[in-house]
């Protein structure tokens, strides 16, 4: 079982004495977060899978944290607002061994399909409780206009209240959203068990915006600087892998020593050549869902790349990840006539 | 300084591209083979790497001799429908293609990783292509450190 929200005496313990325990986000939208308890509520107490994996309350303001609930009231714990950002198809495979619920908003969803299309896991040992998703809010965006340290922030309709020890700003929901969510086109979870509430209409909200056809634009030197600067900064944490649903391999090319593909130091070219290949290995299983990006402690910027990857695999091969689960991954195939105008 | 600057110049002039091929066993090779026996004649910057199939290719191959230092990288297999494992070479192809185009994204000059299929009669075309393939990378010159340069700017 994993920990919930520290109590009081332990954000004491880490120096924090002065920032209040501020009090739970209930405004994100009750509606759905009664329905997602009630669904895990049902499914535990008829034994029909073992635990749900939902989100809690975060330790922080902004955040909300992963819940694993076994018993009809653990999943009283479970919330549902705009800051349920992680991808939580990313714990099923150390879970294999479990009948699971779990919540999947679109982007979880396609990764659950991909992953399913790999053969990870048996589909019975799984129930999925989809959410039409109301896109999620970047917490940094949110954290860049606040003139100090937040300690509260509620959802308000399609507010976001902030608190501060010596201020409230009143945002607007949707000019902090996450990019990824901005252009997101796949909101309603496309294999579902169970949905939360009727489905969203699918559109984008802003589809000017494109990471990856302004990164394009620039010369070719300016963008191997750019990349390298950017990849320059990691510390090889390896979170982007450990956020990543689709990186499972049990020894990672980065944790291999024969062959030793890569240094284990700081070396900006190891660390290009390791973002140059985690990104490369999501060709064809990317779900474009962001949580690379959004766990990276850094601030690197990684979407750019695997937004490029799948619009090439859409292009190359008419296929986006995790849509229909009987398609098969494009790198797994082939058709005789794919392009091959590069080739001499 | 002018010692220096003269050494520096001697470097840069007598600068060969360094190319490194992996040639498929069952036809490039064979082909690189020929070429050989019947003293066709083409640019010794090539190194060869033997592999089973082109679809055996790792992308982490390609990239770790660019990351080594190695100036162009040349894949080569039997064209589409001769492939000795029956599917490897369209495998590689895919494989290929979205390498070739996210590397090219990230600002690795076209011309550094490059594909061909030959044959194991075709030592003519073997010939060419290599004569090709050092031909675009002399242009494009030493490859790009993987380092930091100072003037690298944000997009």
């Amino acid at each position: 079982m994993m920990a919930n929200a520290p109590s009081v005496g332990a954000w004491k313990s880490i120096g924090a004495e002065s920032v209040q325990p501020f009090s739970p986000i209930r405004q994100g939208n009750p509606m759905i977060e009664q329905r997602i308890r009630e669904k895990a509520k049902e499914l535990l107490s008829r034994k029909d899978v073992d635990l749900v994996i939902g989100f809690g309350r975060g330790t922080l303001p902004l955040r909300a944290t992963p819940l694993f609930a076994r018993t009809p009231e653990e999943a009283e714990e479970l919330i549902w607002n705009s800051f349920c950002a992680a991808n939580l198809a990313t714990y099923l495979h150390k879970l294999s061994r479990f009948k699971v619920g779990l919540v999947v908003k679109g982007c979880d969803s396609r990764s659950v399909v991909a992953l399913l299309r790999e053969r990870r896991f048996e589909p019975e040992r799984l129930f999925l409780i989809g959410v039409p998703c109301q896109r999620m809010v970047d917490r940094r965006k949110v954290q860049r206009v606040a003139p100090g340290e937040i300690l509260d922030a509620r959802e308000q309709g399609d507010r976001i209240i902030v608190k501060g020890e010596d201020f409230e700003i009143h945002l607007k929901r949707d000019e902090f959203l996450y990019s990824s969510c901005q252009a997101c086109l796949h909101r309603n979870p496309p294999k579902a068990d169970w949905l939360a509430s009727p489905p969203v209409e699918e559109s984008a909200l802003t589809e000017a915006f494109d990471e990856a056809r302004l990164f394009e634009e620039r010369p070719s030197e300016e963008r191997w600087n750019f990349f390298i600067k950017e990849t320059s900064r990691c510390i090889r944490c390896y979170a982007c892998r450990e956020a990543c649903p689709m990186c499972y391999c049990s020894e990672c090319f980065v944790d291999s020593s024969r062959p030793k593909w890569i240094g284990s130091g700081l070396d900006p070219s190891d660390l290009a050549f390791y973002h140059i290949v985690r990104a490369y290995h999501q060709t064809g299983r990317c779900a474009g869902c962001g949580a690379c990006e959004r766990a990276c402690p850094m601030e690197i910027r990684l979407s750019y790349l695997t937004q490029k990857l799948n619009r090439d695999v859409k292009e190359l091969f008419e296929f986006e990840a995790g849509l229909d689960p009987k398609d098969r991954p494009p790198l797994s195939t082939y058709e005789p006539d794919d392009w091959q105008e590069f080739i001499k | 300084m002018k010692v220096k600057d003269s050494a520096r110049i001697d470097l840069e002039s007598s600068w060969q591209p360094k190319i490194l091929a992996f040639l498929c066993n069952w036809c490039s090779y064979a082909g690189a083979d020929l070429a050989g026996t019947s003293r066709i004649q083409y640019p010794p910057n090539v190194r060869v790497i033997r592999v089973p199939c082109s679809g055996r290719v790792n992308p982490l191959f390609i990239l770790k001799a660019l990351q080594s230092g190695v100036d162009g990288v040349l894949v080569s297999g039997c064209h589409p429908g001769d492939c000795h494992y029956i599917s490897g070479n369209y495998v590689g192809r895919r494989k290929s293609a979205t390498l070739k185009r996210f590397l090219e994204y990230l600002g690795i000059e076209p011309g550094r990783v490059q594909f061909s299929w030959v044959s194991a009669a075709e030592g003519a075309k073997f010939s060419q292509v290599v004569k090709e393939v050092t031909e675009d990378v002399r242009k494009l010159g030493p490859i790009r450190r993987w380092t930091l340069q100072p003037q690298a700017q944000k997009p």
